[in-house]
């Protein structure tokens, strides 16, 4: 019980640390940090087999592809310019508007039932396979073709010369 | 206890925070990065969501397909500004403002 307290806490602290970090790099860096936070969200959650995909794709291959992209661009300096008062101004408005309907809601929440384990079995990847390979047929193939579309897609964009394509 | 609540709280949490960087951040690989979190924030959702669907699995499994989507997506919007710096040398979101070349 004190785990999820204690990740919720580290996991909104490293978003906010993310988004507050000018440097680039460092913020790619703690994105990594909220992402296994997230990892170990799902395994309180019982979904251990996207405990393990989440850690393998977030972890592994898009944090892998930012910080390329980023070494590329060559941008980890402070090369962000700063905002106007004004916007800050519309940011703070917009953000207590956010919090003061988020504590409105809070009033009327009720209490949901407790997150029982009906079968402790449901994240393992034979229950899940089984169900992505008869329920979920159609959109497995589908994503399948995504991916391939997008693999193609993403290599044509980054070619050198565009205007040769 | 440990209710669905709590779970849901922390979505909303992390998704205002990925909002924010969408809105303010004036890097367009940092308005990647708030993508990715909400993206993150409703596939949280969808799992705490998924322990209430013992028989169909549907939290997890769309879960997964939302995990997809986001590699994919990612993949290509780095592509894309790629492709962006090289033709205006900046990556701020406010200074592309020519749609054709």
């Amino acid at each position: 019980m004190s785990v999820f307290y204690f990740v919720a806490f580290l996991s909104i602290f490293f978003a906010l640390m993310t988004i507050f970090t000018k440097n680039p790099v460092h913020s790619v860096l703690y994105l990594v940090i909220t992402f296994f936070t997230f990892t170990v969200h799902y395994i309180l959650l019982n979904a251990q087999f996207l405990a393990v995909v989440n850690f393998i794709v977030y972890m592994g291959a898009i944090m892998v592809l930012f910080l390329f992209v980023l070494m590329l661009l060559n941008l980890n300096k402070d090369t962000e310019p700063l905002k106007s008062n004004l916007v800050k101004f519309m940011g703070v408005i917009a953000g207590m508007c956010l919090l003061v309907t988020l504590a409105a809601s809070f009033r009327l929440l009720q209490i949901s039932d407790p997150v029982v384990l009906k079968n402790p079995d449901i994240g393992l990847v034979s229950n899940l396979g089984k169900v992505l390979f008869s329920d979920f047929l159609l959109p497995f193939e589908i994503s399948s073709i995504l991916l391939l579309t997008a693999m193609v897609g993403a290599v044509l964009l980054a070619k050198n010369d565009p205007k040769k394509v | 206890m440990i209710t669905l609540t709590h779970f849901l709280i922390v979505g909303a949490c992390l998704f205002s925070i990925g909002l924010y960087a969408v809105m303010a951040r004036r890097n367009a690989i940092m308005v990647l990065v708030g993508i990715e979190l909400m993206i993150n924030a409703a596939v949280l959702n969808l799992v705490a969501f998924g322990r209430y669907d013992s028989e169909h699995y549907g939290g997890q499994a769309f879960a997964l397909f939302a995990i997809v989507l986001a590699a994919a997506s990612v993949a290509v919007a780095l592509a894309i500004i790629l492709n962006v710096y090289r033709h205006y040398k900046t990556i701020n979101p406010e200074d592309i403002n020519h749609l054709k070349d």
